[in-house]
């Protein structure tokens, strides 16, 4: 999942500030996952905000509602009509950034705030622990490497194995980060490949990732399923 | 000859070769280059100047490298794959040889968020680049080198003549896969290895035994690393805090003795300690002379760079081989 944290209610209370009227908007996707900004928080957050505008005497009004998932157009669009028609001055998404800029490109002049901090590709290592594992790097290596990833786990992103700064499975960064290598070298121990390690990874290809610019996918078999039911709808309503 | 520098040439010789380091200072003053070049001067074959070591901003190794040729010094520059990108290191790995530098020594680079582990600031929020690894590294050196390309592919006409190293943590976890890490670099075309520094030597004669076996000493000019220690605070902090390396208990109580001996006379106890580190330091280097397959070692005197010439003396390795004409 996508991995996000709240960010302190001071500076979202900082971003609302001067609008009337503020719709707080959750997603049943990823944030609801990581506990960072579902339905449950969605209510905090609202009622966070609307004690703070009643404290400092100011009028605001603060809004709330969650959608299954804030990156599809189907499920924004009961947000862009509730903003018609509530007269809603800006929002609050608690989803991730994709969320953020999926309802910003779609708001016309009013406003979106990133209510989160949007932090990694992870999993929950234990409950209030998520851990990074992938960096979405666009070409996966993953079958070379035991299925542990080095780009996204080791600090430095090396290739060929583990750097000088090893020690005892820990990062030289910090003690309580794993060595990415150290974890990659004991699982393949335990497969049976190591060996495989011998061979060097050339300078790889960084166009896949977001050094190569904004990325897209675009599946023409699907656009070709969408474009025929189109064309089925058009004749049947003909 | 592939690169006909002076550390190639010692060691094609079939000299035991000896390298030590200067750290540029974090300011822009050359003098401080020229000075330690000055002090070094005669007692090493090559000098190694690094590249904004533990992550902290200094004068940029090129540079430096430079500088220490005006004093007649053969440098090794340092290139971490940290702070520059495939285009990058290129570029001024062209530039350096265009400078007449001819050795070139590759290395991931400490981590931004290192700053001198802590004793410095320097620059935990930087963007890192590691857009290769040394591994790779090596790689594109050889291929402008060898085969007169790019790593992009594009044609190189002058082909610079390098002398490409690498490093090596013999000692580093996981300790059973640092063999085939050496075997990797060596694959990529490392001409010669500078070890992390050892205090281990029986650990180290166990790696190298297994290097030996590997056939890798046959390929590659391994030279052992050697760090001066100046008093038991250092050899402390090497063991708990430098990744991939360990003192043994024994070289510990040596220096805590020396220390010892000096009673309350803080200032004896010091010269206590520089005394006996430099004494460790020369039977270290014996020790990894006697070891096959070594052959050379990297002196590194962090800070106390006017001890080398004394150390290199008493380890028995002066005078150095003369200089080759075009060094």
């Amino acid at each position: 999942m996508i991995v996000a944290e709240r960010k302190p209610l001071e500076e979202i209370r900082g971003f609302i500030e001067g609008f009337e009227r503020v719709l707080v908007v959750g997603c049943g996707g990823c944030a609801t996952v990581c506990l960072a900004g579902g339905e449950a928080e969605v209510k905090i957050v609202g009622s966070a905000l609307r004690i703070a505008a009643r404290k400092e005497g100011r009028r605001q009004e603060v809004l709330e509602d969650c959608v299954t998932r804030q990156c599809e157009p189907e499920f924004v669009e009961q947000i862009l009509a509730r903003v018609k028609e509530e007269g809603v001055t800006a929002l609050l998404s608690l989803a991730c950034g994709v969320g953020v800029n999926f309802l910003a490109e779609r708001l016309g002049d009013i406003p979106v705030f990133p209510g989160l901090n949007t932090k990694f590709f992870g999993a929950t290592e234990e409950l209030g622990v998520w851990v990074e594992m992938c960096a979405g790097c666009g070409n996966c290596m993953l079958h070379l490497t035991g299925g542990i990833c080095p780009v996204a786990r080791c600090s430095k992103s090396l290739l060929n194995g583990p750097c000088g700064g090893s020690t005892d499975g820990k990062c030289e960064i910090s003690p309580d980060v794993d060595c990415g290598w150290a974890l990659i070298v004991e699982r393949m121990k335990r497969l049976g490949t190591l060996d495989e390690l011998a061979e060097i990874t050339p300078a790889r290809d960084w166009s896949s990732s977001p050094h190569g610019g904004p990325r897209r996918v675009v599946r023409e078999d699907l656009r070709e399923l969408a474009a025929e039911a189109e064309e089925k709808s058009v004749a049947a309503s003909r | 000859m592939k690169s006909g520098s002076n550390l190639e040439r010692v060691l094609e010789a079939g000299h035991f070769a000896v390298t030590a380091e200067i750290g540029p200072p974090m300011d822009c003053n050359g003098e401080v280059v020229l000075e330690k070049a000055r002090l070094l001067k005669g007692c090493a074959d090559a000098f190694n100047i690094t590249d904004c070591q533990t992550a902290v901003v200094r004068m940029s190794s090129i540079a430096s490298a430079v500088l220490v040729m005006r004093e007649g010094l053969e440098p090794v520059m340092q290139m971490t794959c940290r702070d520059r990108n495939r285009i990058a290191i290129q570029a001024d790995i062209l530039g350096a040889a265009a400078l007449g530098i001819s050795n070139c020594l590759c290395i991931a680079g400490d981590h931004q968020s290192f700053g001198a582990a802590g004793r410095l600031k320097g620059h935990p929020g930087a963007k890192n680049v590691y857009d290769v690894d040394s591994i790779q590294l090596v790689s594109i050196l050889k291929g402008l080198r060898d085969d007169g390309r790019q790593q992009g592919g594009d044609e190189v006409e002058m082909r610079p003549p390098l002398f490409i190293g690498a490093v090596w943590t013999p000692l580093g976890d996981p300790i059973d896969f640092r063999p085939f890490r050496l075997a990797k670099k060596v694959e990529a075309g490392t001409d010669f290895i500078q070890t992390q520094g050892i205090y281990d030597m029986e650990l180290f004669r166990q790696q190298m035994k297994i290097v030996r076996e590997m056939g890798l000493h046959e390929r590659v000019a391994i030279l052992a690393g050697i760090i001066v220690p100046k008093n038991l605070g250092m050899l402390r902090y090497m063991n708990s805090s430098v990744a991939g390396v360990t003192v043994p208990e024994e070289l510990m109580g040596r220096m805590a003795a020396a220390r010892k001996a000096a009673g309350e006379d803080k200032a004896q106890a010091r010269r206590n300690q520089e005394e006996e580190g430099i004494r460790i330091t020369v039977e270290l280097i014996e020790q990894a002379r006697e070891t096959e397959g070594v052959r050379g070692v990297h002196v590194q005197a962090i800070e106390w760079e006017q001890k080398v010439p004394e150390i290199v003396e008493r380890a028995g390795l002066m005078p150095r081989p003369a200089p080759s004409p075009a060094a």
